[in-house]
């Protein structure tokens, strides 16, 4: 009798994924079409763009008008794109580092004590982004905390160089992103049958063979879940290269910010946009081709 | 321009928000972050009836964008001088004939019928000043007021220089220092620009145009890009920083009190206008940012430590450069040269 109730009620395919679609094209696909369309226009000289078609925008990715007009081959957006890859990547694998020990430990706590511990991990983050990037510039600088203590205790005789540094860049990216790497792995481990973990143990497994042949591969679909979730938004970041970094290098987040305010050239703006959001795509989808799509479980 | 406070504008809008509902309707309020002083606010509702309704821009280019689109229902807005003629091309402004409101006589003969409003139909200043440096006096016992300073630094600052976050403000520095004028199109004199930024840019230790005054205080940077106002909050709390007024010109900015086309209180808007011509008000203004009024009577009014500010008075026969609006190809080899710097 339940069963024909429910089919009743049940929608055919296409409607019941209606509000599904609907969400998708006006939250996604209609901004893309928009930042596509502005990408392939021209420049209005106050912001903004004038309905006309243009691949300029494009072309300044790989070759630049210098400065007497001639098209040359030009390697700064490439250099731009690379160092913003790298940064990320090393942001990403620093939360990884972090993050797995710490999920570990809370998914094998008592399940009672599990929620408390979540809830200290995620706490950082109902702060302001600004304010959380600003709180390291306290502790880094040279008149700072860490290079206070580090004097105090007779460690250091001169403050060291903390700030404005690639490292100081990447202390940031990873402590604001730390809970999109914790939580997925930890979501992977609780689900996991810990009994395989005593199994191999019993059968004389190392601590480390238990860990990387055993707990490392069953949180798998966590760990890509986390990388992926941390990776996007440390490449488009601005905010920490900034603050942290002194601006001395544009990020592709600095540069994309930049052309939609004082270069006023909205095309180029959403052509880097839109060629960030291209290589994204490339690294998923090579990975994915690689074999990750079967072993990954979401 | 010059008020780009990360932490602290919260707490103006939360103040403003716990305004009473007036009978008077309401005036909707744009202004730059950190930059319209409570007192005043709350003196024009007491005394009008109108509910003031704030709310707050970090760029130039934002005001455009948001007034383009249509969006907002702002009744005032504050633009610089060198956006007051986009605007105006854009047809974005109504004209208000600030020149027959009663206390436009208040405004110095100096500050009236700008380049960029002629007969002031459009716009009042609001406030205005400077952007040069302060440097840390106790670090450099030299003369500070060339911009030889900043670009190639003595050894004793090397190292040591923070510049602004802004293509825009840090070639027109550049520009200055160099003797070229402003919003550039040759591209011979901008190569020179993109050679002396790069190489300042081992000297820069970092471009930021926010938390000036905390890295000058806490010692961070010796010398710092710097607004008038700013460099005064900044001495407050170290006496050895001091504001240059280099000789190569000083540049000088403007931000006017305007009233959107589409402004759905322009009366309000005028009323609110006229009261800020009034002395008192200015002053009260002054006070708060620490930037000139325009108001040649505010003098009168304002606290004794803004009266004596050597950053609020420029020498007489100082060198003042307006920057102005430029052109979409000056704004490409401005792009240019940023990029070049930080690639």
């Amino acid at each position: 009798m339940t069963e024909s109730r429910f089919i009743n009620f049940a929608l055919p395919p296409w409607l019941s994924a209606g509000p599904a679609m609907a969400v998708l094209l006006f939250f996604l696909a209609a901004p893309l079409c928009i930042v596509a369309a502005y990408s392939l226009m021209e420049a209005d000289p106050h912001g903004g763009v004038r309905a006309a078609f243009s691949s300029e925008a494009y072309v300044r990715f790989l070759f630049e008008r210098d400065w007497d007009g001639n098209l040359a081959l030009d390697g700064s957006y490439a250099a731009i794109f690379a160092r913003s890859f790298l940064l990320a990547a090393a942001a990403t694998a620093l939360c990884l580092l972090a993050a797995f020990p710490a999920a570990y430990c809370i998914a094998g706590q008592p399940p009672e004590r599990r929620g408390l511990l979540l809830l200290l991990i995620t706490i950082p983050f109902w702060a302001n982004l600004l304010v959380r990037t600003y709180c390291w510039v306290l502790i880094l600088r040279d008149s700072g905390l860490a290079n206070t203590w580090l004097s105090a205790l007779g460690v250091i005789a001169s403050p060291l160089p903390l700030m404005y540094t690639d490292g100081a860049i990447l202390a940031g990216l990873a402590y604001s992103y730390l809970p999109f790497m914790a939580l997925p792995i930890y979501a992977a481990l609780e689900k996991t049958d810990w009994r395989l973990m005593e199994a191999a143990r019993d059968l004389y497994a190392g601590w480390w063979q238990t860990l990387f042949r055993i707990a490392v591969p069953l949180a798998r679909g966590g760990i890509a879940a986390g990388c992926i979730m941390v990776f996007i938004p440390s490449l488009g970041a601005f905010i920490a290269p900034d603050l942290l970094g002194g601006g001395r290098k544009l990020m592709i987040g600095s540069l994309i910010q930049l052309q939609f305010s004082s270069s006023r050239n909205w095309p180029f703006g959403s052509a880097a946009a839109f060629v960030l959001l291209a290589a994204v795509l490339l690294v998923l989808w090579l990975w994915l081709r690689r074999g990750g799509a079967q072993k990954a479980q979401w | 321009m010059k008020h780009r406070k990360l932490l602290a504008f919260a707490v103006t809008a939360a103040a403003l928000a716990a305004a009473p509902a007036g009978a008077e309707g309401k005036l909707y309020l744009y202004n730059w972050t950190d930059y319209t002083a409570p007192g005043l606010i709350e003196k024009f509702e007491k005394e009008t009836g109108v509910e003031v309704v704030l709310d707050t821009y970090d760029s130039n280019e934002t005001l455009l964008a948001k007034l383009k689109s249509g969006g907002g229902g702002y009744d005032i807005v504050v633009p610089s001088h060198n956006f007051v003629p986009i605007l105006l091309e854009e047809g974005l402004l109504q004209e208000i004939g600030a020149d027959k409101m009663p206390g436009f006589s208040n405004i110095s003969k100096a500050w009236r019928s700008p380049p960029w409003d002629p007969g002031n139909r459009y716009t009042v200043p609001w406030q205005l000043g400077s952007t040069s440096f302060t440097v840390d006096t106790g670090a450099y016992a030299g003369d500070i007021n060339t911009y030889k300073i900043l670009f190639e630094p003595p050894a004793e600052l090397q190292g040591q220089i923070g510049m602004f976050n802004s293509p825009d403000e840090v070639i027109s520095m550049a520009l200055t220092y160099l003797g070229f004028p402003l919003c550039n199109e040759n591209s011979a004199q901008m190569k020179e620009v993109r050679d002396l930024l790069v190489a300042q840019k081992p000297h820069v230790k970092v471009y930021n145009s926010d938390g000036i005054k905390d890295r000058l205080v806490s010692g961070e940077v010796l010398a710092h890009m710097n607004w008038n106002g700013y460099s005064i909050r900044a001495r407050d709390e170290k006496p050895s920083l001091h504001y240059a007024y280099p000789k190569e010109g000083v540049i000088t900015w403007v931000d006017n009190l305007a009233v959107p086309k589409d402004a759905k209180n322009p009366e309000n808007a005028k009323r609110f206008i006229a009261f800020f011509l009034r002395p008192e008000n200015a002053a009260a203004q002054s006070n708060f940012a620490g930037y000139d009024s325009g108001n040649a009577e505010a003098a009168a009014h304002l606290d004794a430590d803004k009266k004596s500010a050597p950053e609020l008075s420029t020498p007489a026969g100082a060198k003042l450069v307006f920057s102005s609006s430029c052109s979409q190809q000056a704004i490409a080899l401005q792009d240019k040269v940023w990029t070049e710097i930080k690639k």
